[in-house]
């Protein structure tokens, strides 16, 4: 019962201690940390992306302008990636099937 | 598994289309809303799966239903594929954006990207239908 209550105060604390350190270190709502590219805030990669993807790609979607018009190559391995994931529990659950029935 | 009772199948069967739809509208509406072939085919796979729980896998046959998906997921993965390779036989970049891209904010419109997230939204069904299925094959088929 001690442990139990001294295990229930720690994760408590922890738990504090995590949502004020985030709460703590989030930037302002809206707002993204702007990386400085030759000492100038203007070139700042984000907002690069957020004004011209719209023209560049023709998708009115940021996220699917950058996710399949400025990185088509991780995108398609992402796809790789789930077909891996899908052939290993096939290959797994199938021969577990099989041996039950 | 055989399915369950008059209610979860009813209600099962009314749902299915607005699921479904609902997954097809995200899927096609990847390049102008939030969204797009990830989620999009999570949720149609999800609308398949509330069919196979409520009415059981007893009108499934196991190995076909198996290899529909498979060939399914396949598809999708060519289909991503060749439109990545058109570039090249054009004479331009891989995965380049050949196709116009039309006015903003219309549903055709974005060039490749549309058909990018069909061939994905195919392919994430039926990966995740295919996760599901041989899992529920395993643990409670073929009774």
């Amino acid at each position: 019962m001690n442990e139990r209550m001294a295990g229930l105060m720690l994760a408590t604390i922890v738990g504090v201690l995590l949502i004020v350190a985030v709460y703590v270190s989030l930037p302002e709502f809206g707002s993204f940390p702007l990386r400085n590219i030759g000492g100038n805030r203007e070139n700042a990669i984000g907002q690069r992306i957020l004004e011209n993807a719209p023209r560049e790609t023709g998708s009115g979607n940021v996220v699917t302008g950058v996710v399949w018009g400025y990185r088509g190559y991780d995108t398609l391995g992402e796809a790789t990636i789930l077909f891996t994931a899908v052939v290993g529990v096939v290959a797994l659950f199938r021969a577990f099937g099989r041996r039950r029935a | 598994m055989s399915g369950m009772s008059i209610i979860p199948k009813t209600i099962a069967r009314l749902l299915f289309p607005f699921v479904a739809f609902f997954g097809a509208y995200i899927v096609v509406h990847g390049h102008l809303s939030p969204g797009g072939g990830f989620p999009g085919g999570v949720v149609i796979a999800s609308a398949f799966l509330m069919m196979a729980i409520a009415y059981g896998l007893s009108g499934l046959k196991r190995e076909s239903a198996l290899v529909r998906a498979e060939a399914l997921e396949t598809a999708g993965g060519v289909a991503i594929v060749l439109l990545s390779l058109l570039g090249i036989s054009l004479g331009l970049n891989f995965l380049q954006n050949v196709l116009p891209t039309g006015f903003l904010g219309e549903l055709f419109s974005g060039g490749i990207l549309p058909f990018l997230y069909l061939g994905v939204g195919l392919k994430v069904t039926a990966g995740i239908l295919l996760v599901l299925l041989s899992m529920l094959f395993a643990f409670g088929g073929e009774e």
